[in-house]
């Protein structure tokens, strides 16, 4: 008989919690490529991170490295603490559209100004998933949220904010990429956009920053195979996946 | 030194090797001091894009197991107090020094103590305190800072330093705290990533049932701990007089001085300190209380430390308040003059009762 050979299996950086997450959410895919990357780079017992207020305010039960909270924003300010004191730690902030690109703007635009030697991962459903999938600044123009019933209009709501695009004016990031978990190959590039996040703030790099467009079946009231195909194509159209900084230098379209 | 600087190299001297700070007058000089210090002792310092994020930063720095502070004044105390909550729900050691100004919103810059009932009463969200020191002199600034990091790490709680404009701007000779700094408590609960060891988690959020209440009893017993050891307070003639003078922080150094020039003039008066405004040390008042005539309580305030005062006093003695609620430092001989009225007033009571 032949040689079993295990090719595939739970990461060990990845609890066996069962999670709390709606079914088709992004979060517990993000988490998996995450537990993966701390496995794959070997930082699970120096890895430490800073957990969002919002839908993924428990990660602590999910991934098996130590973890910190912070308040509604916060997330980057908590990161800066940790890395300054604990310079060879591996530190990530792991947010959601509202935690990061409302609240908690001024403190992700002044971390990735100072040039913080961390990772930031941005999960951006469009929407606030916690407290009943109200409008975030990243809502796309015309969507339905409980605070936009009739639809995002731009007049007096603005339109959706794009991070990356913002924080890459900024002279000090030195890694910033999107990325969409909207089939196999968006999932295998979200990972190896982590993969290369992680990398940078290992060789002292400087700020990396992985937005990953995700979808959240619950609020975007669509089954989960059709809110990929809302990720596909409604919010990649809005949000363009690429990266848009790399090794510090701007990539141009 | 300026007591702003004294409280500053208290905190080198007492370890601090994280500051983040954002400017607000009249404590500037806390953030450009540390600016210096800490890049001259291996510390860090930021000045942060928001009282916000300093804040936060000094929970990311004491969460890593750093002894960390954060400076402002009233309006920017404000702005903390919801990290300041976020600290005492984590059980995380950080110093917090509070340079008053006038309020309430941008009042003024000059001296104030309107920020009593903020930080002895929560200031943030839930059941939670801080222990909160108040100084009077510049020596005090330097010293308090000291044991404010001692009391903090000991028992895993925010400390405030309340202080004042008109103490972080005065200049007095210090004797700066010499010898090796006060060595920490091991922290087994910091995070430094998850060697050989089960992860360790910082948080504040308890939801399933019965935790968070199990966690708040933690923490009031907590404090129940600290009240029954840590409380302090300076009397001076406090068992042997008609009536007592209550302040606290400037205020208390004024009044020191005016009670001195009573006793001078024969007049029966005593003067009562609290060092420690939370646990306020109400036992000892109340002790006070039956043997007194009357409390006058002073304070750059409309009455905030009057109502622990009054609290305290159970209904014992009279109680007077003198107030300056406007960032004016009462004059010596001001208070000499409300000590005057009252210990008249305190007369005719006697006078009118039946012995």
């Amino acid at each position: 008989m032949a040689k079993k050979q295990k090719i595939y299996g739970r990461p060990e950086a990845l609890s066996s919690s069962v999670m709390h997450y709606c079914a088709g959410c992004g979060h517990s895919l993000v988490h998996k490529l995450l537990a993966e990357v701390m496995d794959e780079l070997h930082i699970r017992d120096k890895t430490i991170g800073v957990a969002p207020v919002g839908c993924a305010v428990f990660a602590y039960y999910y991934l098996k490295c130590d973890i910190s909270e912070a308040p509604h924003g916060r997330t980057p300010a908590v990161a800066t603490g940790l890395k300054r004191v604990r310079p060879g730690r591996i530190i990530f902030s792991y947010q959601g559209d509202g935690d990061l690109a409302a609240i908690g703007m001024c403190e992700t635009i002044h971390t990735a100004n100072r040039g913080e030697n961390i990772t930031v991962i941005f999960i951006n459903n469009t929407v606030y998933g916690m407290t009943g999938g109200q409008m975030a600044p990243t809502t796309l123009v015309k969507q339905q949220t409980p605070t936009c019933p009739a639809g995002r209009e731009t007049a007096t709501m603005g339109g959706p904010i794009r991070v990356c695009e913002l924080l890459n004016t900024l002279d000090r990031p030195f890694y910033i990429e999107r990325t969409a978990l909207d089939g196999i190959h968006g999932i295998l590039k979200t990972k190896k956009a982590l993969l290369t996040a992680f990398k940078a703030q290992m060789d002292e790099k400087g700020y990396s920053f992985v937005e990953i467009l995700s979808p959240c079946p619950t609020y975007f009231r669509l089954s989960p195979e059709d809110s990929l195909k809302f990720v596909k194509n409604e919010l990649s159209r809005h949000f363009p996946v690429r990266v848009f900084r790399k090794e510090g230098v701007v990539i141009n379209d | 030194m300026t007591g702003n600087e004294a409280l500053a190299e208290g905190a080198v001297r007492a370890g601090c090797r994280f500051y983040s700070g954002y400017p607000i007058t009249p404590q500037n000089e806390v953030p450009a001091y540390m600016a210096k210090r800490m890049s001259e002792c291996g510390g860090t310092f930021i000045q942060a894009e928001s009282e916000l994020a300093a804040i936060n930063m000094v929970l990311g720095a004491a969460a890593a197991g750093a002894r960390a502070m954060t400076s402002s004044s009233s309006p920017g105390i404000s702005l903390k107090q919801e990290g300041i909550s976020y600290l005492a729900g984590c059980q995380l050691p950080a110093v917090i020094a509070n340079v008053q100004r006038g309020g309430p919103g941008l009042g003024s810059i000059d001296p104030a103590q309107g920020d009593y009932f903020q930080a002895t009463k929560g200031g943030g969200h839930g059941d939670y305190h801080t222990i909160v020191l108040a100084p009077m002199s510049v020596q005090e600034m330097h010293d308090f800072t000291i044991n404010a990091f001692r009391l903090a790490d000991k028992h895993r709680i925010p400390v405030t330093i309340l202080a004042d404009g008109r103490l972080g701007q005065m200049m007095e000779p210090v004797y700066l705290h010499r010898g090796p700094p006060p060595p920490p408590p091991p922290k087994p609960w910091t995070l430094t990533g998850a060697r050989n060891r089960r992860p360790n988690w910082i948080r504040s959020l308890l939801v399933n049932e019965g935790e968070l209440e199990k966690h708040n009893y933690k923490l009031q017993k907590c404090y129940h701990e600290i009240a029954r050891r840590e409380t302090r307070c300076e009397e001076m003639h406090a068992a042997s007089c008609d009536l007592l003078v209550a302040a606290w922080g400037t205020c208390a150094r004024i009044a020191k001085g005016a009670v001195l020039a009573a006793r001078a003039r024969g007049w029966k008066v005593g003067f009562y300190r609290p060092i420690t405004l939370w646990p306020f040390p109400a036992k000892r008042l109340a002790t006070l209380a039956r043997q007194v005539k009357g409390i006058l309580t002073v304070e750059m305030n409309c009455g905030q430390m009057l109502e622990d005062v009054r609290l305290a006093a159970g209904g014992e003695a009279q109680i007077f308040f003198s107030g300056y609620p406007g960032g004016k430092v009462p004059s010596e001989s001001e208070i000499l003059k409300t000590i005057y009225k009252n210990t008249r007033r305190l007369s005719k009571i006697r006078t009118r009762r039946p012995e």
